[in-house]
């Protein structure tokens, strides 16, 4: 690694840094409820390490809790997950052109939503050694943060956990509501998704299904009638 | 009772997949307006569902969480940041059932 490449890596660390701040609280709570959804330790600090995704990890711990189907399991991880595809899809155009397959797939391994978000506000072609920056001062505060949640969510009192336990709906607010305020189409979606969730949770037959089948449904008709009726403009 | 590590398995394959296949894959953009569309919109469809009525279930009191609920959509509207929403939110809840 040359003088250039090292300062463009430590520019990177660097921006991870904050993220990483922010992963190992988010990851604490992850931590807590894996626990809660019955993993052991060690299967909670491997789903940390090998996901690093926190609609994603939600989804798939309280399912496993659930004891679905794999199927299931496949489906709801297929749909929380999707925006990945778009994320990726939207970062193979941002990196540099000679990037070889090997760490295309590292880069990858690692895309999370705020990585993709400080790669992609990057000015021109960003270099792996910029993303392998990020990745390394936020990826390990992940897995820590699990970690610490596991064994702490045993030992602290439940006023505590209750509290802790809207965190990460914290998060999913914090995604959804900004781009709602500047438009109009998000913010209806959004409304009219929380308010369809709801009349699902209370409605037969739907309120017979488990919750990651009405997340699963629900997402697949909500997504494709907005889609159809307000295609996004061509940038 | 499934296996606990087949359920981890499916779960990082396919969060791995979908963030590493278009990246080392796709070298063009994707042109299909409708498929553009439906993945510009799901994350926000999926997140709005899985936050409500859920927030309700995960305190002890569920007027805490719906109480969290407005107050985090207030704070991110007026521009707070993933973390300080989090805690807003968490706050919220601490308060309310100390009160109730």
């Amino acid at each position: 690694m040359n003088r250039n490449k090292s300062d463009i890596f430590k520019k990177g660390f660097k921006s991870g840094i904050p993220i990483g701040i922010g992963y190992m609280a988010v990851s604490f709570t992850l931590g807590i409820l894996a626990n809660k959804c019955g993993l052991s330790f060690f299967q909670a600090v491997l789903s940390s390490a090998l996901c690093n995704a926190s609609a994603g990890e939600y989804a798939g711990f309280t399912a496993i809790k659930a004891g679905i189907p794999y199927l299931e399991m496949f489906l709801i991880c297929v749909i929380v997950n999707a925006r990945y595809l778009i994320m990726s899809a939207s970062m193979s155009q941002k990196i540099e052109k000679n990037i070889s397959g090997i760490h295309r797939f590292f880069m990858g391994f690692m895309l999370t939503d705020e990585i993709f978000a400080v790669s992609i506000s990057e000015d021109g072609e960003v270099s792996k050694e910029f993303v392998y920056g990020v990745e390394a001062a936020a990826i390990p505060c992940w897995t820590i943060g699990a970690a610490i949640g596991v064994i702490l969510g045993d030992v602290l009192p439940g006023y505590i956990l209750s509290a802790l336990s809207v965190a990460l709906y914290g998060m999913f607010i914090a995604v959804v509501i900004p781009p709602a305020r500047d438009s109009k189409v998000i913010a209806i979606t959004v409304f009219i998704s929380m308010f369809l969730s709801f009349i699902g949770d209370i409605t037969p037959p739907f309120s017979g299904w488990t919750s990651e089948n009405r997340v699963i449904v629900l997402t697949i008709v909500v997504t494709a009638i907005v889609a159809k009726l307000h295609p996004i403009e061509e940038e | 009772m499934n296996n606990i590590y087949i359920y981890i398995l499916i779960m990082s394959g396919v969060i791995c997949l979908t963030r590493i296949l278009p990246l080392t894959l796709i070298r063009k953009p994707i042109k299909n307006k409708f498929i553009k569309s439906f993945l510009y919109y799901v994350p926000y469809v999926t997140l709005s569902i899985m936050t409500f009525p859920a927030i309700m279930y995960a305190t002890d009191k569920p007027v805490a969480g719906f109480v969290a609920l407005i107050v985090g959509i207030v704070l991110s509207y007026k521009g707070a940041g993933l973390f300080q929403v989090a805690i807003g939110c968490c706050g919220t809840v601490f308060i309310i059932e100390m009160i109730i």
